[in-house]
């Protein structure tokens, strides 16, 4: 079945790719500056931030593909998603948690964080609807 | 829900899509309908009943 692409979603990839983009560089940048400089205090804190701002953007970006899909269908396929999605996270992060809370698995998360998880489980999600639907509707 | 949709579609020799173009929706959207995998919203049911001109129970039919 074709993958249907509504103005929701081609405004969503849009914004997708606007804000991968520059999560690409502000990982590179930031990484580059705290190994090359000794910033430190105030302006630390907010240069560590600066990456996770894109990825926040992402999570918006979901939420509006859900406000502005105007097919009801495809849109309830992108919630059933977004619920995948967010179980899946919360199972793995909670899972992890005891395994460390019992020091069975290193403190950290090497970089893998819940937005890590909640991005697999959206993709997860996507083959979830493909089986239990018989489509994706779109890839959010 | 069961519906009549594929008959209706097919006395007027329509295919999926071109009841998705009629609808303003995405032709997945009519096979989940056609197929009673996805119950539509009642503004949509009206949408469906004035594209064929009919009562929306001309349409969807109760269940047993």
């Amino acid at each position: 079945m074709a993958t249907y692409k509504s103005p929701a979603i081609r405004r969503y990839t849009i914004r997708l790719a606007v804000l991968m983009s520059l999560y690409v560089f502000l990982i590179f940048a930031v990484g580059w500056t705290f190994r090359h400089t000794d910033i430190s205090g105030v302006p630390a804190i907010a240069l560590a931030i600066a990456p996770a701002l894109p990825i926040i953007g992402v999570f918006w970006a979901v939420m509006r593909l859900l406000v502005e899909e105007s097919d009801e269908y495809i849109r309830m396929l992108h919630v059933r998603q977004c619920l995948f999605a967010t179980g899946f996270c919360l199972m793995v992060m909670t899972v992890w948690e005891f395994l460390q809370n019992y020091d069975l698995v290193a403190a950290g998360n090497g970089g893998f964080g819940a937005a890590f998880f909640w991005f697999v489980g959206l993709g997860l999600g996507a083959v979830y609807n493909k089986v239990t639907m018989g489509t994706i509707g779109s890839c959010p | 829900m069961k519906n009549r949709l594929k008959i209706l579609r097919a006395e007027r020799d329509w295919s999926q899509s071109d009841l998705a173009d009629h609808l303003q929706v995405s032709r997945q959207s009519v096979n989940a309908i056609e197929t009673g995998k996805y119950d539509p919203s009642l503004p949509l049911a009206f949408r469906i009943a004035d594209v064929f001109g009919l009562p929306i129970e001309d349409i969807f039919l109760r269940e047993g």
